[in-house]
């Protein structure tokens, strides 16, 4: 019942707004939905200033600028100059492209906390190539002017198999840069990166390399810069404690206001997901029957359900248990004790061991790949 | 360390949290929860004051004994996790 559980609720202290799904770069391991191109109501300067007040009367301190690229946005200032008001801390998180080194004074000035800017890879043509843009020489341009304006700067690289033999100049060009800390993000296959699977995933070898190259430079550069490795969990035996579970921490406005507790939740079968339009950031947060629909422990199946570390990691992933086993309530197969662990790993083995996927390109995050490629599932746009 | 002056690294935001009733930390992306002695002591740390002038100023406050070991005890951790630096 809605509710009994509103009391273990918690509080959203991270809201992730994504401002909208548009964006100059094309990344094929884009977390945003396959459904881009179905986004375009986007909500107003006023939704989101209202949106922004109601979550922090609730505790939300940290706030994500995202999307899509939220520098296409051209209330950015406005949005920022109200969560600074508000005293929230907040994080761009960019491509780079859609500023310059004015537009960061300016978000300087608004009261933008930290800048985290993006790469594809730690060389032009590579990043280029991935990005599906020119914008390697811009980026590093953006990674100095952050720095001149006296913010940390912060690098976020997402490592699928096109750059993870990269990784040591992917570091090596973090430190020239004087980055401050650098997030090495494995790709997670969802959307768009799972289209692209074959061409993404990293062998088991390439991956633990990858781990001894990143703890070799934690250790170098300790105390100098902090780098964050993120291990993909297919090649792990215990699943992800998953947004730090369901409905928990983290609360996510999609672009038309739909509300979420994760990037993916949208692609689980028989869930509405309530819309800040018509509902108050505390009722949704609280009361809806979305957001507490895998909250506590009573909604588990076994193993989940009698096993010791289910305060731990919750389960996983809700969204990857239902992509793989078809129950959004089932144990995550990463973890080696779902039923389903094996089949996950014999997949992973043949599709990285693969090269069929050369024969078959690389699909870029484009609306016009968008309208081809979403899935079958209704998909109620939210017109208001 | 009694004569050093600790500062804040700029990466992190101190401040009050009225939802939470307590002092908490804030960084890119992150965010810690500090205890009540913890949340006391960075509230003093200013850049101006030295340790010494810290302690004082909290046995002002907090006519407790042993302020100063707890005291140090903590700016040593903060300045492991690299909170702040002196």
């Amino acid at each position: 019942m809605a509710g009994s559980l509103s009391n273990i609720a918690g509080k959203p202290l991270w809201l992730l707004a994504e401002l909208t799904y548009k964006c100059p770069l094309q990344c094929p391991y884009c977390s945003n939905p396959l459904e881009i191109s179905k986004y375009s109501n986007e909500l107003t300067t006023d939704d989101w200033f209202r949106v922004l007040r109601e979550a922090r009367a609730l505790g939300a301190m940290q706030l994500g600028l995202s999307g899509g690229e939220p520098l296409v946005r051209t209330d950015l200032e406005e949005i920022i100059t109200e969560a600074h008001r508000l005293g929230y801390y907040s994080n761009l998180i960019t491509s780079g492209v859609g500023m310059d080194a004015e537009r960061v004074a300016r978000f300087k000035t608004a009261g933008l906390d930290h800048i985290q800017i993006s790469f594809q890879a730690s060389d032009k043509e590579l990043n280029d190539f991935l990005g599906g843009t020119s914008s390697f020489a811009h980026k590093l341009e953006m990674a100095r002017a952050v720095k001149d304006q006296g913010y940390p700067m912060v690098l976020n690289i997402v490592l699928h198999q096109k750059n993870i033999e990269q990784l040591d100049d992917i570091i090596k060009m973090s430190i020239e840069l004087k980055a401050d800390f650098v997030e090495l993000a494995s790709t997670q296959y969802y959307g768009w990166s799972r289209l692209n699977v074959g061409h993404l995933l990293p062998t088991k070898e390439q991956v633990m390399k990858a781990e001894s190259i990143a703890k070799h430079y934690q250790t170098e550069m300790k105390d100098k810069m902090k780098i964050l490795y993120v291990v993909p969990d297919y090649y792990e035996k215990r699943p992800k404690a998953c947004m730090n579970g369901w409905g928990s921490i983290f609360l996510t406005i999609a672009p038309d206001g739909r509300a979420l507790p994760c990037h993916a939740a949208a692609t689980l079968p028989d869930i509405e997901f309530p819309n800040v339009k018509n509902n108050s950031i505390k009722s949704i947060w609280t009361d809806s029957y979305a957001f507490n629909k895998f909250r506590g422990f009573e909604w588990m199946e076994e193993p989940c359900r009698s096993c010791p570390e289910k305060e731990k990691d919750f389960g996983g992933c809700r969204c990857q248990a239902y992509m793989m086993t078809g129950d959004a309530a089932a144990a995550d197969p990463v973890c080696d004790k779902s039923s389903h662990h094996e089949a996950l790993q014999a997949d992973v083995a043949s599709i990285a061991k693969t090269s069929s996927h050369k024969n078959e390109p690389l699909i870029f995050r484009t609306m016009r790949n968008s309208k081809k490629y979403q899935t079958d599932k209704i998909f109620s746009p939210q017109q208001n | 360390m009694i004569n050093q002056t600790p500062s804040l690294c700029s990466m992190y935001r101190f401040q009050w949290e009225e939802a939470q009733g307590n002092y908490v930390l804030l960084y890119p992306e992150g965010m810690v929860k500090l205890s009540r002695t913890a949340g006391e002591v960075l509230k003093r740390v200013t850049g101006d004051a030295t340790v010494k002038q810290l302690v004082s100023a909290l046995q002002r406050d907090f006519p407790e004994s042993d302020l100063e070991n707890d005291v140090i005890k903590f700016l040593t951790e903060a300045k492991q996790n690299g909170w702040i630096s002196f």
